[in-house]
């Protein structure tokens, strides 16, 4: 079974320097990543870049991921809020 | 006419089209449910398609998008997101700006 562990370091193998929190129950995770490589995409290009990290264990291995990404600007003004 | 062709007619012949895992009165997977409230909550008129009704399409659209879940919004023939960017789109109020726009 995938834990959030998994997810994590896949992540961060394919988004060096990202920060990435998950929390899951081995069928649905949730995931919030900062990266720098955000920086000028739109949520799309950022959601695909996490995806192309994950790559063919979208297709297999995880069912149900959902995630919210931020640029570390983004995430500084989150954490004001 | 190639599934790729097919998917650019779909979503260039409909303002406002979701690709979902069974129908907008029977969601099959929680994600798919919850764009299909969003979009109700925006009052939305959309096509769907459900793509457990057609391999093919349930793949070619994931190719269509380079995305590799289902649901997928389209609207004005442009690729929105899924349904995590649907919500935080809603919560900003930019998916009801979109959605009013197509619909002008």
């Amino acid at each position: 079974m995938v834990t959030s562990e998994d997810i994590k370091t896949w992540i961060e193998v394919g988004l060096p320097g990202a920060q990435v929190e998950i929390d899951g129950d081995g069928h649905h995770f949730n995931a919030v990543i900062v990266s720098a490589d955000f920086s000028g995409k739109n949520r799309v290009q950022q959601h695909q870049l996490v995806y192309q990290a994950l790559g063919d264990k979208m297709k297999a291995e995880i069912h149900a991921l959902s995630m919210r990404t931020f640029t570390p600007e983004e995430w500084a003004a989150q954490q004001r809020a | 006419m190639t599934i790729q062709d097919q998917i650019k007619q779909t979503v260039e012949q409909n303002d406002v089209v979701l690709f979902m895992k069974g129908t907008p009165d029977f969601p099959q997977c929680g994600f798919s449910g919850r764009a299909v409230q969003v979009l109700k909550a925006c009052g939305a008129h959309f096509a769907s398609v459900d793509v457990l009704a057609d391999p093919q399409i349930r793949e070619g659209v994931k190719q269509y998008s380079n995305w590799p879940t289902v649901p997928q919004l389209y609207i004005g023939g442009e690729f929105v997101g899924g349904s995590d960017i649907m919500m935080e789109l809603y919560q900003n109020g930019e998916l009801q700006k979109k959605l009013g726009e197509a619909a002008a």
